[in-house]
C-alpha cells in the first residue's frame, strides 16, 4: 500500500513556479529520498504533504487520507523533523519531550515511559536536564527526531535531517533513520547529499526546478547513464601499446601506464575485456572498476553538477 | 476525549510552556518590572515634592498609573515570545501536529496574562512599602483586579497580533512603542485638567484614562463617573478586534 501518493502536485509563489506537476508513490515501510539542489522544491513538497502549505493544484493522499479534505487525520499519522531544528531552546530536553507527550495527549505514565526510552535510544540521557540552548547540532537533531517519534507516527518526513552536521553525527542519524524503517515507519527524506540518498533510500527521485527528472533505485539510476569504466594497469609501454591497439580505449596515460575502457561495471563486460587481452596474450598488472555514482547521474540528467558544492 | 477537551488540554499545555519560558528568562522579568518600579521611585522621591494638586498624596495618585504601565511592559515580552516562536522551526512542528489550532495563541496570551498579574502583585507590594495607602474594600480590590485583568487581556491580545504580523523582534518593539507611551498622555501620571486643551481632549478620549480612573476610583475612592463602562467597553473592543486579527495572522499560509 502506498503511504504517500501524489498526482500532479503544483505550487507557485506568485509568478515563481516551485512545483510543476509532481507524481510520487511511496510504499509502506520504505525510505523515499527526494534529491535535488537548493531551490528544487524539496522543502515545498514536505510542507505541502505535512499540511503546512496548500497546493495550487493536484491531489495527494497521505496515510490513506486526502490531504485537503482530512488534514487532521493526516496530521495524526505523520511526524515532521525539519531542516531547522523544531525544538524549544529555552526548555530542557526532558521538558521538550514532556511538551510533546502532552500535545500528543499521552497519559502521564505512558509519556514518561516513552520519553525515557527515547532519551536512552538517542543517547540524550546525560543531557536531559540541560537546556537545549547548550546542545550541539547533532544533539538537537536527535532530540528533534525523538520529539517527532513520541507520537508514534506512521510516516516521518525528514527534511534535510543531516544538513550542517559533522560526519560522525551524520552517521549516527543514519543509523537512527534505518532503525525507524526496520520498525515499519515510512520515511520521506529530502537531501542535497547524493551519498545520503545512496546510503539510506530504497527509491530516489531527482528533483530539479520543480520537476521530477528521474526516479528509481540508486542502482537503476546509475545504470541509466554512461560514465562507468575499467582502468587497466600495465607493466611497460609495450604492453600498453598492444592493449591500446586491441581494446576500444577512451583514454591512455603513458606515464602511469594505464588505459581506460568504457564499461557498465558489470561482470560480463569485465570478462569480455579480460578475454580480449588473453587472446592477444597481453599481461595486465592490475585493474580497477569505476561504476557511475549519483553525482554522475545528476550531472548527466541536469547538465549542472552536483548539488552540495556551490550553486545556490 | 472530544475536540473541545483536547483544545482545553492543549491550551493548558501551551500555557505551562509559556510560564516556563517566563521563569527561564530573569533578565526579561527584571526588564518588564524595571520601568514601572523606576518611574514609581523617581516620581515619589524626585518629582513628587514638586507636583501638587492631585487631591491625594502623589504616590496614591500615580500607583494606579504604574499598574497600567506594568501591564503594558509585560505585553512586550508576549509579542517577542510569539514572534520568536513564529520565526523558529517550532511553530511548523505545532502546525503539523494534531493539536487544537488556537492552543498556541491561547498559551501565549494566557501565560502572558498570568505573568502580568504576578508582576502587578510585586509592584503593588512595593508601592505599599513606599507609602501607597489604598482605601479599597476586599470587593473593590477584586473589582480593580478584574479591571486590570481585562486590560491585561486586551493589550496582551493586541501585542500577540503584532507579534504574529511583524517579521522581526526589533520590528515588534517599534510597533509596540505607541502603546508604551500612551499612558504618559493620559491621567496616569497627572490629572488631565493640568494639560493644554488639545492634549487634555486627547487624554480624556483615549482608552487609558477611563481605565486608570476606574482603577484609581476602586482603590482610592476617587470619583469614577462613567469611566468604568467606558473602560470595560474599550477592553472588550480591543480584545475582540485583536483576537480576530491575531487569528487571521496565525492561520495565514506561511507562503513565504
Amino acid at each position: 500500500m502506498a503511504m504517500i501518493e501524489t498526482r500532479g502536485l503544483r505550487k507557485a509563489f506568485g509568478a515563481h513556479v516551485v512545483l510543476d506537476g509532481i507524481d510520487l508513490s511511496v510504499p509502506e515501510g520504505t525510505i523515499f529520498a527526494l534529491l535535488g539542489p537548493n531551490g528544487a522544491g524539496k522543502t515545498t513538497i514536505v510542507h505541502i504533504l505535512s499540511t503546512l502549505l496548500r497546493p495550487d493544484g493536484g491531489e495527494a493522499r497521505v496515510a490513506g487520507h486526502d490531504l485537503l479534505r482530512e488534514p487532521a487525520a493526516v496530521r495524526a499519522a505523520i511526524g515532521v523533523t525539519g531542516q531547522f531544528s523544531a525544538v524549544d531552546e529555552l526548555l530542557t530536553g526532558d521538558e521538550n519531550l514532556w511538551l510533546m507527550a502532552n500535545l500528543y495527549h499521552l497519559d502521564r505514565r505512558e509519556g514518561r515511559r516513552r520519553s525515557a526510552d527515547l532519551l536512552e535510544r538517542f543517547d540524550l540521557l546525560d543531557a536531559a536536564k540541560k537546556p537545549v540552548s547548550t546542545y550541539s547540532g547533532g544533539m538537537r537533531r536527535r532530540l528533534d527526531l525523538a520529539m517527532t517519534l513520541l507520537g508514534t507516527p506512521r510516516i516521518v518526513f525528514l527534511d534535510e535531517p543531516t544538513t550542517g552536521l559533522d560526519p560522525r553525527s551524520r552517521r549516527t542519524m543514519w543509523q537512527l533513520i534505518r532503525a525507524l524503517v526496520a520498525g515499519g515507519i515510512t520515511i520521506l527524506l529530502t537531501t542535497q547529499y547524493l551519498e545520503e540518498a545512496d546510503e539510506l533510500a530504497d527509491r530516489i527521485a531527482l528533483l530539479d526546478g520543480g520537476r521530477l527528472i528521474a526516479e528509481g533505485t540508486a542502482d537503476e539510476l546509475k545504470r541509466r547513464i554512461p560514465g562507468g569504466h575499467i582502468t587497466l594497469q600495465f607493466a611497460d609501454l609495450h604492453a600498453l601499446d598492444l592493449a591500446a591497439r586491441t581494446l576500444p580505449a577512451t583514454a591512455r596515460d603513458d606515464d602511469a601506464l594505464t588505459l581506460t575502457v568504457p564499461s557498465d561495471g558489470g561482470v560480463q563486460s569485465l570478462r569480455a575485456v579480460l578475454d580480449q587481452l588473453d587472446h592477444a596474450m597481453i599481461r595486465v598488472d592490475g585493474l580497477s572498476v569505476h561504476t557511475p555514482d549519483l553525482d554522475d547521474v545528476f550531472f548527466a540528467l541536469t547538465g549542472h553538477a552536483d548539488t552540495s558544492k556551490g550553486h545556490a | 476525549m472530544n475536540s473541545f477537551s483536547h483544545a482545553v488540554r492543549d491550551s493548558f499545555t501551551m500555557t505551562g510552556r509559556t510560564l516556563r519560558h517566563i521563569l527561564r528568562n530573569p533578565p526579561a522579568i527584571l526588564g518588564a518590572l524595571g520601568t514601572p518600579v523606576f518611574i514609581l521611585l523617581m516620581m515619589v522621591y524626585v518629582f513628587g515634592g514638586a507636583i501638587q494638586g492631585t487631591g491625594t498624596s502623589y504616590i496614591n495618585y500615580i500607583v494606579p498609573g504604574m499598574l497600567l504601565l506594568t501591564v503594558i511592559q509585560g505585553t512586550g515580552m508576549v509579542a517577542v515570545r510569539l514572534n520568536t516562536d513564529m520565526t523558529r522551526g517550532i511553530i511548523a512542528r505545532f502546525r503539523t501536529m494534531s493539536i487544537a489550532r488556537a492552543a498556541v495563541l491561547n498559551g501565549h496570551v494566557a501565560g502572558g496574562v498570568i505573568g502580568i498579574m504576578a508582576s502587578l502583585g510585586i509592584v503593588i507590594g512595593l508601592a505599599l512599602l513606599l507609602g501607597f495607602r489604598p482605601t479599597a474594600t476586599t470587593l473593590e480590590w477584586l473589582a480593580a483586579g478584574g479591571m486590570l485583568m481585562l486590560f491585561a487581556i486586551a493589550v496582551t491580545m493586541l501585542a500577540a497580533a503584532l507579534g504574529l504580523v511583524i517579521k522581526t523582534a526589533d520590528g515588534v518593539s517599534s510597533a509596540l512603542f505607541p502603546l508604551y507611551i500612551l499612558p504618559y498622555f493620559s491621567s496616569a501620571l497627572v490629572p488631565t485638567e493640568t494639560m493644554p486643551w488639545a492634549m487634555a481632549w486627547f487624554a480624556r478620549n483615549q482608552p487609558f484614562t477611563p481605565i486608570v480612573e476606574t482603577v484609581r476610583g476602586l482603590l482610592l475612592g476617587t470619583p469614577i463617573g462613567n469611566s468604568a463602562p467606558v473602560a470595560v467597553a474599550w477592553c472588550v473592543g480591543i480584545t475582540l478586534v485583536s483576537f480576530l486579527w491575531a487569528r487571521t495572522a496565525y492561520n495565514r499560509d506561511p507562503s513565504r
